[in-house]
């Protein structure tokens, strides 16, 4: 029963968000905060643990493919494909979930209990609308922009763990990361990723939307975002990847 | 003018008010007062449009206000002035940012005369060259003042405060009941306080409402509240050893 109210009360909360902007260039100037906070500020924990990946991916492949039938461009070709299909889309997004969903449910939620939306709302202003909607915006358009740098540095620490530890020569893997690729696998990822934007910033937003009480809650509501946007963003890469790829 | 008519409001099983009636007066300092829980926020927030009310009718100046949607209540909205307890001032803002925030969503003014009224604002609460700071960088009685500053930037009709001297120093409470009270001559404002601050009902209570219960139990002045025999006001009223001093 309490899992059908809060669908509903998530529901009201983002159908309030999705109204237009009381003023255009209050909501545009949200917009670019939104994309420091939740995009450009992201980019280094999101090219470290991208660099790493590819690496380790190129290496687990390396030492897994010993036989000599087997080329060495095939390395290059799955770190690729590994990285489009699942880890960028989603190792990616769920590490935001930690980094950008803990974020938005904490400043909501501590505007929700010092007062801060109350405010918004006497002035008569939508404060769904004004706080909500920016950051889902941002990080609908910001994301997918995170997720091909993470595609690229990810190919790419797998092309420098390869030549360094010298077990796929560097033009092997080069070849492989060029080997039979199609553009929808690209595709999928980016639905997967704006999904995933959605799921973070929304879910998040509505954790610290509703808190109620003090700083206990708060951190409560941070940690139920984190939870609950990576249980969902697990539970629709299943979906999206049963509806796009079967 | 403000008329509350017959206003009851409950949550879950409990009754908070209980049909409450009374009228804030322009250009007069309006004190809700009471003891904690006694349901004086609760009726402020109705007020404001925080909580619907169960019962009853709260009108502004003949208009009604009570339990219309968030859109219809704008427009009045726009004429009101909140200053929250604890200031509720916008963290990421500079005080020149919170106090332009009302100016920017509700006015076409150019970014000129919008420094023009901030300032002349920030002037009026005395806080002249704090516009680049935080909230975080600011005293409690400097974030009241930025928060009263930021209530009034819309000139508005009616202003409303919640406990806006509370966890002050005597000296600094006092500023903030002076200034408030000041401010509401000067703008001619319908101002409802929320205070269980006994120095401030004797300093500035022009027309004084004491809830109790849920229930309005007595109105009057603040030369009156010193004679009233209302056994449970006596109560609340002499409950310091300071104000027993005063009893007549």
């Amino acid at each position: 029963m309490k899992v059908l109210y809060q669908i509903g009360e998530y529901v009201m909360l983002i159908f309030q968000a999705f109204k237009r902007p009381d003023k255009g260039y209050v909501f545009r100037r949200q917009l670019f905060i939104d994309f420091k906070r939740l995009g450009i500020e992201s980019i280094g924990i999101v090219a470290i643990i991208s660099l790493f990946t590819g690496g380790i991916i190129a290496i687990q492949m390396a030492y897994n493919i010993d036989s000599p039938f087997i080329p060495k461009s095939t390395i290059g070709f799955s770190t690729r494909q590994m990285l489009v299909l699942e880890i960028s889309p989603t190792i990616i997004s769920l590490i935001l979930a930690g980094k950008v969903g803990s974020r938005i449910a904490s400043e909501i939620g501590t505007m929700r209990i010092t007062e801060q939306i109350d405010a918004l709302r006497v002035m008569g202003i939508n404060p769904a609308n004004y706080l909500i909607l920016p950051k889902i915006t941002a990080a609908m358009i910001y994301n997918p922009v995170l997720i091909i740098f993470s595609i690229f540095l990810g190919v790419f620490g797998g092309w420098i763990a390869g030549s360094i530890t010298g077990l796929v020569p560097s033009s092997d893997y080069l070849i492989g990361v060029r080997e039979w690729f199609e553009p929808f696998s690209l595709t999928y990822a980016m639905i997967k990723t704006v999904v995933f934007a959605f799921i973070i910033t929304s879910v998040s937003a509505y954790k610290g939307y509703t808190v109620k009480g003090g700083s206990v809650e708060v951190g409560q509501a941070s940690t139920e975002a984190v939870v609950a946007s990576s249980i969902l963003i697990i539970s629709f890469d299943l979906i999206l990847t049963q509806m796009l790829l079967s | 003018m403000i008329e509350v008519k017959n206003i009851s409001k409950s949550f879950d099983e409990t009754r908070v008010l209980n049909d409450i009636s009374t009228t804030f007066e322009r250009g007069k300092t309006n004190l809700i007062i009471g003891q904690s829980g006694s349901g004086k926020t609760v009726l402020m927030k109705c007020c404001i449009g925080l909580y619907d009310v169960d019962a009853g009718e709260i009108d502004y100046d003949q208009r009604r206000f009570s339990n219309l949607s968030d859109r219809k209540k704008k427009n009045i909205r726009e004429e009101m002035g909140v200053l929250f307890q604890g200031g509720a001032l916008f963290d990421s803002f500079t005080v020149e940012e919170n106090v332009m925030f009302p100016l920017n969503m509700f006015t076409n003014m150019t970014m000129a005369e919008k420094k023009e009224r901030v300032n002349f604002v920030l002037e009026n609460v005395n806080l002249e060259g704090t516009n680049q700071k935080f909230p975080a960088e600011l005293s409690g009685g400097m974030i009241k003042r930025v928060a009263i500053a930021r209530a009034i930037s819309l000139m508005p009709k009616y202003l409303f405060a919640d406990e806006p001297n509370s966890g002050l120093d005597p000296k600094t409470a006092e500023r903030i009941d002076i200034l408030l009270s000041e401010l509401t001559k000067k703008f001619n404002m319908t101002t409802v306080i929320n205070t269980h601050d006994m120095n401030s009902v004797l300093q500035i209570g022009e027309k004084i409402s004491f809830i109790h219960q849920g229930q309005l139990w007595w109105e009057g002045s603040n030369k009156e509240i010193m004679k009233t025999d209302n056994p449970q006001l006596n109560e609340f009223v002499f409950a310091t050893a300071l104000t027993r001093l005063l009893k007549v």
